[in-house]
C-alpha cells in the first residue's frame, strides 16, 4: 500500500536503537508533561465541549420526553421502532447498506483493474473522482435536475424516451374503441373489421372513447374516398358526433383522424399492405387482386407518447438517490483500490499467469485476497457513510416524498428541528444512529492498534 | 494487435467517463441558459443552439443581496475553520508524536475513537448551548462545530505524519537549545507540509460543502448551500436561481480540488488506509 511505504525509510534513518529519550529529556521533571498539556490544551477543550459533553448529554436526554422533566425511560426507543414514518427510516436505511457499500466497492474494484490497462487512467480517474470534490447537495441538486419527469427536460427521461420511441413509436392516439360491433379488436392487438372487404368497396371504420383534445391536429371532417375496382378504400374516423349519430356511418361534423396506421390483411390474418390516413381520415390501397381482405387499424396507432418515468415519485425515489451516491462515491473506492492494486507484487500475478491461470482465475484468487484489506476500508468506510446519509436525500427528494426517502440522519433532523422540536426522540434516533456506526468504531481502533505494534 | 484488443476496454472507460461527467457538464450548461429556454427545454438544447448561452443568470445571483452573502458566509466558515484546525491538530499531532507523557497512546486512543461519532448526535445539545452563549446564528459557532469534528481526523492524520519525521532532526535540534516552541514553528511544521495540505483540503472541501450544521445551527448566517437549499424549498422549479449557484458552489471546491489532487489522494490514502 502506498502509505506504508514510508515506513522502512524511518526504520533504516534510525541506525542504533539505543535509547535516545532519557539523555535529552529537559531539565526538570515537571516541564515535560506541563509542555504536553499546553500543545494538547486547544484540542482536548474543543473535543471535550463539542463532542465529548454533547454525546453524554444525548445519550441522557434520550431518555426524557419532549419535556425534559419528563423522565419515560426507553419509551423513546420504543416509539422509534413502531412509528411508520420511523421504521420506513430504519428500512430504507438497512436497504442502503445492504445496497450501496457493495455497489461502489464492486464499481471501484472493476474500474481500478480496468484503468490498469490504459494509458489515460489518470485522466479516467479524475473524471471519475470529480464528483467527489462537488458537495453532497450539489450533486443532489444536480440529480434532481437529472431527474424531472418530463423528457423535455429531465436528462435520465430523455435518454430513457429515446429508447422508449425506439421500441415502440408513439401513435397518433392514446386509445380508442370500436364504435360498431363489425369492428373487433383493442388498441393493444389492433382494431379489425369482421367481415371481408372486396376491392371496389369502402369501410368506414369508427371509433369511439376518444376525447376531443386528444384528436389529433390536422384533423378534418371525415371522407370515405371512391374506390376504383382495383381498390379498397375507407375512413378512419371518430364516431361521434353531438347528438349521437348513427354508428358505423360517416355522417357531418364527424373527424377523421388523420396519421392512423391501416392494415391490408388477407384472411389468414397476414399483413399485405399499410398505409397512413390522410386529413379526413381517407386510406387507399391500390392495384388489388380481385378476392377478399380483411382491413384493420394498426396497434401502432394507438401507443401512448412517453410521459417519463418518476423518479423522483414515492417509488423511486430512494432507487434514484442511491444512484446518485454511487456515482459520487465510485471514484473514492477506485482510487483507494487502485493504490492497493499498485501495491501488489507484479511477479505475484505473473508466477499465477506462467502456471496456466485465466485472467479471471488471477483476479478471483490472487489479486481479490490480496486486496482484502483495501476492500475491507472501502466497505466499512461506506456503511459508516450510508449509515449517516442526509445531504443528498434532503437536496433529491422534494417534502413530499421525504417521508418515502426518509433515512435515519434525515428521521433525527426531522424530528428535532423542522417545528417538531421533539428533543427527547430526536436524541433517540441519533443515539441509535450512534450505536450503528459503533462495530466501525472497534474496527479503526483494532487496525489501528496492530500498525502501533509493528 | 495489442492495442486493437484493448480497444474495448479503451471504448468502454470513455464510456464511463462521459457518464461520470455528464451531470456536472449539464449542470454547468443549464446555469448558461435563459429562463424560457430551461422551462421548454433541457441543457442538451444549447448543444444545437450554442448562441443560446448567456451569463444573465450568473449577473442576476451577483445581484442578489442574499446570495452574495451566502457566499462570503460559505468563504469566511470554510477558511477560518481550516485554517484553525490545521493550527490546533498540529499542536496536538506533535504532542502525541514527540512530547513523551504518561497515557499518551491511551489518549490517543480515545482521540481516533472519536472519528466515528456521527456529528448528528451533537446537535441538540450544540443547539441549545448556542442558544444559551450567543454563538447561535453565527460563523463563529459554525466554525468551531467544524473544528470539532474534524480535530480526531486532523490529529491522527498529523501525528502519522510527524511520526515520519527522522528522529535524528528533532533530537539535535532540541540538543542545538532549540525551544520546543521553536521546533514546533521551524522544523515541524514545514516538513510536515503534505500532510497539512492534505487536511486543509479535505476540511475546506468539507465544510464547503456542509449543509445539516448550517441549517441547524444558524438562520440568517447562511453558507450557499443553505440559501440553495432555502429556493429549492421555496419555489421548487426556479432553475434559474438554482443552476447558477449550485455551479458557484461546486466550482470552487473543484478548482481546489483539480490544482491540488495529488495533495488529496495522499490524505485519502492515509487517511483510510493507516490506522
Amino acid at each position: 500500500m502506498v502509505a506504508t511505504q514510508p515506513k522502512p525509510t524511518r526504520t533504516v534513518s534510525r541506525p542504533s536503537p539505543a535509547p535516545a529519550r532519557p539523555h535529552h529529556r529537559p531539565p526538570g521533571r515537571w516541564r515535560q508533561p506541563l509542555l504536553a498539556a499546553a500543545f494538547l490544551a486547544p484540542a482536548l477543550s474543543i473535543l471535550a465541549v463539542w463532542i465529548v459533553y454533547p454525546t453524554v448529554r444525548t445519550v441522557l436526554r434520550s431518555l426524557f420526553g419532549r419535556d425534559p422533566q419528563d423522565f419515560v425511560g426507553l419509551d423513546n426507543y420504543h416509539t422509534l421502532f413502531t412509528t411508520d414514518t420511523l421504521t420506513m427510516a430504519i428500512r430504507n436505511n438497512a436497504l442502503w447498506v445492504a445496497v450501496v457499500p457493495l455497489t461502489v466497492t464492486a464499481i471501484g474494484t472493476v474500474l481500478a483493474v480496468l484503468t490498469e490497462r490504459i494509458r489515460w487512467a489518470a485522466a479516467f480517474r479524475t473524471a471519475v473522482f470529480m464528483p467527489m470534490a462537488v458537495s453532497m447537495f450539489a450533486a443532489g441538486v444536480i440529480w434532481h435536475v437529472m431527474a424531472e419527469k418530463d423528457p423535455q427536460r429531465g436528462t435520465l427521461n430523455a435518454v430513457v424516451g429515446v429508447v422508449h420511441d425506439a421500441v415502440n413509436p408513439t401513435g397518433v392516439l392514446a386509445t380508442g374503441r370500436p364504435s360498431t360491433p363489425a369492428l373487433t379488436g383493442d388498441p393493444g392487438s389492433g382494431i379489425a373489421l369482421r367481415d371481408p372487404v372486396r376491392p371496389g368497396q369502402s369501410a368506414p371504420l369508427g371509433l369511439t372513447g376518444i376525447p376531443t383534445r386528444e384528436v389529433p391536429p390536422g384533423s378534418v371532417p371525415a371522407a370515405i374516398p371512391a374506390a376504383g375496382p382495383d381498390q379498397i378504400t375507407g375512413t378512419v374516423f371518430r364516431d361521434f358526433s353531438p347528438g349521437g349519430g348513427q354508428p358505423g356511418v360517416v355522417e357531418p361534423g364527424e373527424a377523421g383522424i388523420p396519421g392512423a396506421t391501416v392494415e391490408l390483411r388477407d384472411t389468414g390474418g397476414r399483413v399485405l399492405a399499410t398505409t397512413h390516413t390522410s386529413a379526413d381520415g381517407g386510406f387507399r390501397f391500390s392495384g388489388l387482386d380481385p378476392g377478399d381482405y380483411r382491413v384493420a387499424i394498426g396497434r401502432d396507432t394507438f401507443a401512448a407518447p412517453f410521459e417519463g418515468v418518476d423518479w423522483l415519485g414515492p417509488k423511486l425515489i430512494t432507487p434514484t438517490i442511491m444512484i446518485a451516491y454511487t456515482w459520487m462515491w465510485a471514484g473514492f473506492a477506485m482510487v483507494l483500490i487502485a493504490a492497493g492494486l499498485a501495491a501488489i507484487p507484479r511477479d505475484v500475478l505473473d508466477a499465477a499467469r506462467i502456471d496456466g491461470a485465466s485472467e479471471w482465475q488471477v483476479f478471483r484468487r490472487v489479486t481479490v485476497p490480496l486486496l482484502a484489506p483495501v476492500l475491507t476500508v472501502v466497505l466499512v468506510t461506506m456503511v459508516v457513510n450510508v449509515l449517516k446519509v442526509f445531504d443528498i436525500v434532503m437536496a433529491v427528494a422534494g417534502e413530499s416524498t421525504q417521508d418515502d426517502a426518509n433515512v435515519i440522519a434525515l428521521a433525527m433532523w426531522r424530528t428535532s428541528f423542522t417545528g417538531a422540536n421533539n428533543y427527547g426522540l430526536g436524541s433517540a434516533i441519533s443515539v441509535v444512529l450512534f450505536l450503528l456506526v459503533l462495530p466501525a468504531l472497534a474496527l479503526n481502533i483494532r487496525r489501528f492498534r496492530r500498525e502501533g505494534r509493528r | 494487435m495489442t492495442a486493437l484488443r484493448r480497444l474495448p476496454v479503451q471504448l468502454l472507460l470513455g464510456g464511463i467517463a462521459l457518464l461520470w461527467l455528464v451531470p456536472t457538464f449539464g449542470l454547468l450548461l443549464t446555469s448558461l441558459l435563459p429562463p424560457s429556454v430551461i422551462e421548454s427545454g433541457g441543457w442538451w438544447t444549447v448543444l444545437a443552439k450554442p448562441r443560446l448561452m448567456t451569463l444573465d443568470n450568473y449577473r442576476a445571483m451577483f445581484a442578489d443581496r442574499q446570495l452574495v452573502d451566502a457566499l462570503v458566509t460559505t468563504c469566511v466558515v470554510a477558511v477560518g475553520n481550516t485554517a484553525l484546525l490545521v493550527l490546533i491538530s498540529a499542536l496536538a499531532g506533535y504532542a502525541f508524536a514527540w512530547l513523551p507523557f504518561r497515557g499518551r497512546d491511551g489518549l490517543f486512543l480515545v482521540v481516533v475513537g472519536l472519528l466515528v461519532v456521527p456529528l448528528q448526535i451533537a446537535l441538540i445539545p450544540i443547539f441549545s448551548l448556542y442558544n444559551a452563549t450567543g454563538l447561535f446564528d453565527t460563523a463563529a459557532g459554525l466554525i468551531l462545530f467544524h473544528v470539532a469534528f474534524g480535530l480526531p481526523f486532523g490529529i491522527f492524520l498529523l501525528r502519522n505524519a510527524l511520526l515520519e519525521i527522522p528522529v535524528e532532526i528533532i533530537e539535535s535540534a532540541r540538543l542545538d537549545g532549540a525551544s520546543e516552541a521553536r521546533v514546533f514553528t521551524q522544523l515541524i511544521l514545514p516538513l510536515s507540509r503534505p500532510a497539512i495540505a492534505a487536511l486543509a483540503i479535505f476540511q475546506f472541501l468539507f465544510t464547503w460543502n456542509d449543509l445539516i450544521v448550517a441549517l441547524t445551527l444558524g438562520r440568517a448566517t447562511q453558507p450557499l448551500t443553505v440559501a440553495i437549499f432555502a429556493q429549492l424549498r421555496q419555489y421548487g422549479a426556479n432553475i434559474d436561481i438554482i443552476a447558477p449557484a449550485a455551479f458557484i458552489s461546486l466550482a470552487i471546491p473543484l478548482a481546489v480540488f483539480l490544482a491540488l489532487q495529488g495533495a488529496f489522494t495522499r490524505g485519502l490514502l492515509a487517511g483510510s488506509t493507516k490506522g
